[in-house]
């Protein structure tokens, strides 16, 4: 290769990186478009955890009403989401933060992140979901953990499905349930303080003790315990009829399955003292520039068209009155007459303690 | 000195240096800061009291010996294959090469569910040898226990050692070997004292990078390890997300990162005293072609059993997206394509793919130019500041994840929500991966060709082009496929960073998980077997790379 050549095939080296960057340079956002020419689109960040989710439509009628564009960001889980927010207080992530949820309310609170607004639309919302008297955080869905079983599976055995917590540790249920740990799951956390408040303070460790006697498996998350254990969940492989998940887990077995079955596999279980209700709140992150929209942006989300999206989206129930469920909802997963509600303050203050003492047990 | 080569050279220099204190250093700094001091004042009351009490002890000392325990393990199963990639030549081998490197690229809850599938009490094999043996328990319990930890870490990092060794060992110049024999050494005698001595500076290479990453190991320990283990990063995870108590957080990222450095300055010292130059070949040599049958079947069974065993969990994954439910079905492929929820975060799987592949060409080519720059600087000869820096550019794989993704948020002002971070943070952990299979390459190159080469009038970029690349193409490419998969693969910081309107194929699948539903788990199961095919695809196409000028 002479001089020339050598040359020549440097520079079509060096073009091809340069191409290679300005391509991905085009994924990048262009820069948020400041205030100034009129008709330009205000952006709105709104901040969430990984299971957020909205149909397209409704995203598309906040953003025409409003002459506005929707920036979605996802935080990860819950917990890790909430204290992102928490540590760039000085410079917030968005405007408006959803997913704070009741086990949270309190370390939200006390971290001083969000501003009242006290929305028309509350008076829509049940009085008791409205946890915060300032509105600082504001309700928006409601969901349940509970007990899902394998219907075909109990009923082949001629075994009854369990009717009290009592009946998990009788040996007639040996080996039968999967639980997600409290540590690392959400809802492994809700149905371990479900039997805390159930059992008391007293109690509860004896009744863990009964259940890791009588062959309760504990898992990682809730994706391990469904897909890989349960029996419905896995296709059949997995050797456990009964896990710990959420009432609106059966309707979605039926409308996502493969095989156009019309009733779901699966039946929740919702025993007395073995469901917690889980409420979902939405608040203006304090230091917003986007006040005026930003507060029309949560009387969206607490409001009929957002509402009717999130059974389908969220797997949860809406909060507003006037919200309609779909019938799935309405027949395999009507919301349960009771369930277990523990304040904020108490968990945070007991959270530590009550994991370390269950790890203990359940090491045994 | 040329101001052209002084102004390239000070490029070379700076360039790496500045990358690591803008998106390593400073962040880390802020969040440890933040996490210590609060209010400015430092408040150590809560570290004082985890480090009396013995439970982080525990931590780091059980963090410690399974790492040793599973390099040990990994480098068992992958010093035979390595060898073997090296030595032999036969049909497909590319094609096994990287069958065996795309464990590497699979996210945890996936290799989770392989593992369950297979080896779990009533998976596969369990319920087979019930049914043969007419057990009544299944005879495998390996679920939450140490074993089953040690087996996922070596599975996910064979292939480092099948990659570095292996690639170092091809470019070997067997007339070292040929003069072993003339001098009376044959086979293991003429490895242990010829190849093995001459392997040394790659061999520890890659057990420094599996011991890290099984030093760090995160959702292997949560998934499979169920409650009775943790190593200091999840334990940083607890205390970060969990509880929320900072301070000790930062004071275990501490204690992970000096250990780390105090590792990594120790190999580093080792490794560059070790290595001289070799005459490393610009391409594979003629490997052996041994004549006898026995030989060959003998290598032939070994590698099928060794491939076998790396690629068996994720078989029965893919063959589970065809078949779950029961019957033979593409219904699971066909719905990743439907939008049926009409959700705004919806992507079909080829933009998924697409996203997925951007980032990894981005990051490739951004830790391919930061690697190698920053392995120039540490080939030079050992001054204080290399002996420093050696180390340093290792650390960020020794990093929690989890501080430094909290570092982002609070240090990185107007990017913390830019897309360009996820590459970047790609970068961050593929670049030690870059310097440490390019450094040992470079290290042993012959300083005489390029003299020979400048008194023969070729300036210093020249030298580089016709002296240095080809020898150096081997080790480029291998960094080039660890960068590129280790992009692909990545899951915890991309879903840290990423929106949820550009989903990669992790997140996809991560998405899927999280939904009731047989056909929201076909999804997943289809999204891994397609994250497959493309890793295998993209793999194939980097070994075939050929820089401009070659000739094969």
């Amino acid at each position: 290769m002479n001089q020339s050549q050598f040359k020549r095939r440097a520079v079509a080296l060096v073009a091809a990186a340069l191409v290679m960057l300005v391509g991905v340079g085009c994924v990048a956002p262009a820069a948020p478009v400041q205030d100034g020419a009129a008709a330009a689109p205000a952006t709105l960040v709104v901040a969430s955890h990984d299971s957020f989710a909205v149909s397209e439509e409704v995203v598309a009628a906040f953003e025409a009403a409003n002459n506005a564009r929707v920036q979605f960001l996802a935080l990860g889980d819950a917990g890790a989401a909430l204290n992102k927010l928490i540590l760039s207080k000085q410079a917030p992530l968005a405007d408006v933060f959803f997913g704070v949820d009741n086990t949270f309310l309190s370390r939200a609170l006390a971290a001083d992140i969000f501003a009242p607004y006290a929305s028309p639309l509350l008076a829509q919302v049940p009085a008791e979901a409205q946890l915060d008297a300032e509105n600082r955080l504001l309700p928006v869905d409601t969901g349940y953990v509970t007990l899902n079983a394998d219907r075909a599976w109990f009923a082949e055995r001629n075994l009854p499905l369990p009717a009290t917590l009592e009946d998990l540790i009788d040996p007639a249920y040996k080996d039968l349930l999967v639980v997600e740990n409290p540590a690392t799951s959400s809802p492994g956390l809700a149905f371990l303080m479900a039997t805390i408040a159930h059992f008391g303070e007293d109690d509860w460790q004896a009744y863990w003790a009964a259940l890791h006697a009588n062959g309760a498996l504990v898992v990682e998350g809730w994706s391990q315990a469904y897909y890989e254990q349960f029996t419905v969940g896995s296709g059949g492989t997995g050797g456990r009829p009964l896990v710990v998940s959420y009432t609106t887990s059966p309707p979605a077995d039926m409308l996502f399955a493969t095989d156009g079955r019309t009733e779901p596999g699966s039946v929740n279980v919702n025993l007395d003292g073995g469901v917690f209700r889980q409420i979902e709140f939405v608040g203006i992150l304090k230091g917003t520039k986007q006040q005026a929209l930003a507060e029309r942006w949560v009387d969206f989300m607490l409001d009929t068209q957002f509402q009717n999206d999130i059974p389908l989206q969220m797997f949860v129930y809406p909060l507003n009155a006037r919200a309609t469920l779909p019938p799935a909802f309405a027949e395999f997963a009507p919301q349960p007459e009771s369930a277990v509600e523990v304040a904020s303050a108490t968990i945070e203050a007991n959270r530590e303690a009550w994991l370390q003492a269950w790890s203990e047990i359940m090491l045994r | 000195m040329h101001p052209v080569t002084r102004i390239v050279r000070g490029t070379i220099v700076l360039f790496p240096l500045l990358f690591l204190a803008i998106f390593f250093v400073y962040p880390l700094a802020a969040i440890l800061r933040l996490s210590l001091a609060p209010e400015g004042v430092p408040a150590l009351q809560p570290v004082w009291e985890a480090a009396r009490s013995g439970a982080v002890w525990r931590i780091l000392w059980f963090t410690t010996w399974q790492a040793l325990a599973s390099t040990a393990l990994t480098m068992a199963l992958g010093l035979p294959l390595a060898a073997i990639f090296a030595r032999y030549t036969f049909p497909g081998k590319s094609a096994l090469r990287a069958l065996t490197t795309i464990p590497f690229v699979m996210p945890t809850v996936v290799v989770g569910a392989a593992f369950t599938t297979l080896i779990g009490p009533t998976g596969i094999i369990n319920n087979w040898l019930r049914g043969g043996l007419g057990l009544a328990e299944p005879p495998i319990q390996l679920m939450n226990t140490i074993w089953i930890i040690l087996l996922a870490h070596a599975f996910y990092n064979v292939s480092v050692v099948v990659r570095t060794v292996g690639g170092f060992w091809e470019a070997l110049n067997p007339a070292l070997g040929e003069a072993g024999q003339v001098l009376g050494a044959h086979g293991l005698r003429l490895f242990r004292t010829v190849t093995l001595p001459l392997l040394m500076p790659s061999i520890t290479a890659a057990g420094m990078l599996v011991f890290l990453f099984c030093f760090t190991s995160f959702g292997v320990i949560l998934i499979l390890g169920g409650l009775r283990f943790a190593t200091l990063e999840v334990e940083i995870y607890r205390q970060a997300v969990n509880l929320f108590n900072l301070p000790v957080a930062a004071f275990l990222s501490l204690l992970q990162m000096v250990i780390t450095f105090a590792v990594m300055a120790v190999y580093t010292r080792v490794q560059a005293r070790a290595s001289l130059p070799l005459e490393m070949r610009p391409r594979a040599h003629a490997p052996c072609h041994s004549g006898k049958l026995l030989h060959r079947i003998v290598v032939g069974a070994l590698l099928l059993v060794m491939v076998l065993l790396l690629v068996a969990p994720l078989l029965a994954l893919a063959w589970r997206s065809f078949t779950l439910g029961g019957h033979f079905t593409l219904d699971y492929y066909r719905e990743l394509a439907v939008n049926r929820r009409q959700s705004a975060f919806f992507a079909p799987p080829v933009t998924a793919i697409r996203n997925s592949l951007i980032y990894a060409s981005a990051a490739t080519l951004l830790s391919l130019l930061l690697g190698v720059s920053g392995a120039y600087v540490l080939a030079r000869p050992r001054t204080l500041a290399t002996a420093i820096l050696d180390p340093l550019f290792l650390l960020p794989l020794g990093t929690s994840a989890v501080t430094l993704g909290l570092g982002y948020i609070v240090a990185m002002g107007a990017w913390r929500t830019s897309l360009w971070l996820v590459p970047v943070a790609h970068t961050m952990i593929a670049t030690p991966f870059v310097v440490r299979t390019f450094l040992p390459a470079l290290r042993s190159l012959d300083p005489h060709l390029r003299e020979a080469a400048a008194v023969l009038g070729a300036g210093p970029l020249r030298t580089w082009w016709e002296v240095d690349m080809p020898v150096l193409r081997r080790a480029l490419l291998v960094s080039a496929a660890f960068a590129f998969t280790i992009s692909l693969g990545e899951f915890g910081a991309t879903l840290l960073i990423n929106r949820p309107d550009r989903p990669t194929m992790p997140m996809v699948i991560y998405r899927a998980l999280g939904q009731p539903g047989m056909l929201n788990y076909g999804q997943a199961l289809a999204m891994s077997t397609i994250l497959m095919v493309v890793c295998m695809v993209a793999l194939l196409l980097i070994e075939r790379f050929r820089l401009p000028g070659e000739e094969f």
